[in-house]
């Protein structure tokens, strides 16, 4: 069983869809103990980092860090996967999980803000996630802050600067797009993570 | 690179796809479910459904149809028309949309765009703006493009983005349905005074036109309805185009 956080931020039906299409047993779930009985555990979430309050408060940080440090194959998404680092700039007095190095902070002035659209994937290490992915594959972003390249970082994307795409380390993966609307590229990622 | 996005827009009247020449002539084109799923598969980047009708008692129908059209659909869905206040996005966004588009309920209540940002995120309010040329400007219209509001369309889409909008979805009236080209520089204005992404939507003909709003428009996404329906220009076709004319384009995708 996959657990799905749900700590009030947006709208998880794009996630739930997804894994439901590929027919994995999931559940989108507000309770720590469906956390903790859960074999992986997904974090989505859209909007702005202080949404990750929402965790503090309700006893789902403790749970989803204590699956996460157990080795269960954890995957955070757009703010979730920021969430994995330090802290973001956009709500400097929430503090993110730290597993990550480094701080999400807004991308350079040269561009628009916030990156909205389909990006390429440009591939650093060998990645779990993209397993049978062509090279240079799109997926679909929508975000104002970026999460910075880091040695975990297995695909980058270019918007100003490069920034992570995708972070994986042991049994913590993170991705900045949505793989929910990502098309076939997206789906198969959330394959590969459910089969990790 | 961040491509150009290509948006398929379905007109949808009492559950059906439809599409007019200047919101009149109504034909018909199939079922929403059918046409986002074969857009999707030639390579559109966005389904955006619109409610053009929007009537109360149609509001049931219509959840329907995007709940049903959002199922397969693993690209992102806006959805809008007759969306009101923040109980209305509710059910949108409940029944499967990624985004919703409002138009007239921002303009008579700007608040209303903060309010479903707070909730659900700026990246999921898009404020759609219908403009028309009018005293060497362009004045900002509602309710389907009947009703002038006398209104700016550069200072409306300003205070629209300053409100918390996630993107505009920028028509021109005098262009809709003719597919005689985007109003490139109506897009261009726009898209040079707002941080948010610009989608350009009315005139859409030919693959030069989409050429044309990227490049002297400066539009992020362009958007068209008619012409994808008919077969008169399949969106990979028009992505070939678009790449051999060095348009950054999802494709191949």
């Amino acid at each position: 069983m996959i657990a799905i956080v749900d700590y009030g931020a947006g709208n998880l039906n794009s996630v739930k869809k997804a894994f439901d299409y590929l027919g994995a047993k999931v559940v989108v779930t507000t309770q720590p103990e469906a956390v903790a009985a859960a074999d992986k555990i997904v974090l989505p979430g859209v909007g702005h980092f202080s949404a990750l309050g929402g965790l503090d408060n309700t006893g789902l940080r403790g749970a989803v860090l204590q699956g996460a440090r157990a080795g269960k194959p954890f995957l955070g998404i757009c703010l979730g996967m920021q969430w994995l680092f330090e802290g973001s700039d956009e709500a400097p007095e929430f503090t993110g999980a730290g597993i990550f190095a480094g701080r999400c902070r807004p991308f350079p002035s040269s561009v628009k803000s916030p990156h909205v659209g389909w990006n390429s994937l440009a591939v650093r290490e060998s990645s779990r996630l993209l397993r049978n992915v062509a090279p240079d594959s799109f997926v679909y972003y929508t975000h104002s802050f970026q999460a910075p390249v880091v040695a975990a970082t297995t695909a980058a994307s270019e918007y100003g600067a490069q920034f992570s795409a995708i972070v994986e380390q042991e049994n913590i993966f993170g991705v900045q797009f949505h793989p929910e609307k990502s098309w076939t590229v997206g789906l198969l990622i959330l394959k590969n993570f459910c089969e990790v | 690179m961040l491509t150009k996005r290509i948006i398929a827009c379905l007109d949808v009247d009492d559950g059906r796809v439809v599409k007019g020449v200047q919101f009149h002539n109504l034909r018909d084109a199939g079922d929403p479910a059918d046409c986002a799923a074969a857009h999707a598969r030639d390579g559109a980047d966005e389904i955006v459904l619109l409610d053009i009708t929007a009537t109360s008692d149609k509001r049931r129908t219509m959840l329907d149809v995007v709940s049903r059209t959002a199922r397969g659909l693993f690209i992102p869905f806006t959805v809008g028309g007759g969306i009101r206040e923040l109980s209305d996005a509710e059910a949108v966004f409940e029944a499967g949309a990624d985004k919703i588009a409002i138009n007239s309920a921002a303009v008579k209540d700007p608040k209303l765009i903060g309010k479903i940002a707070a909730r659900f995120g700026s990246q999921a309010v898009v404020v759609a703006i219908d403009a028309r040329r009018a005293n060497g400007g362009f004045e900002v219209f509602v309710a389907g493009g009947r009703i002038p509001t006398g209104r700016d369309a550069l200072q409306w889409a300003r205070e629209a983005a300053d409100c918390g909008a996630g993107e505009i979805l920028l028509t021109s009236m005098d262009r809709d349905g003719t597919q005689a080209g985007f109003d490139c520089e109506l897009v261009q204005i726009v898209a040079d005074a707002v941080s948010i992404p610009v989608i350009a939507s009315g005139g859409a003909g030919s693959p030069q036109h989409f050429i044309d709003v990227f490049r002297n428009g400066r539009a992020d996404a362009a958007l068209a309805a008619s012409i994808f329906h008919f077969g008169i220009e399949n969106i990979g076709q028009l992505k070939r185009e678009l790449h051999a004319a060095n348009v950054p384009v999802r494709w191949p995708c």
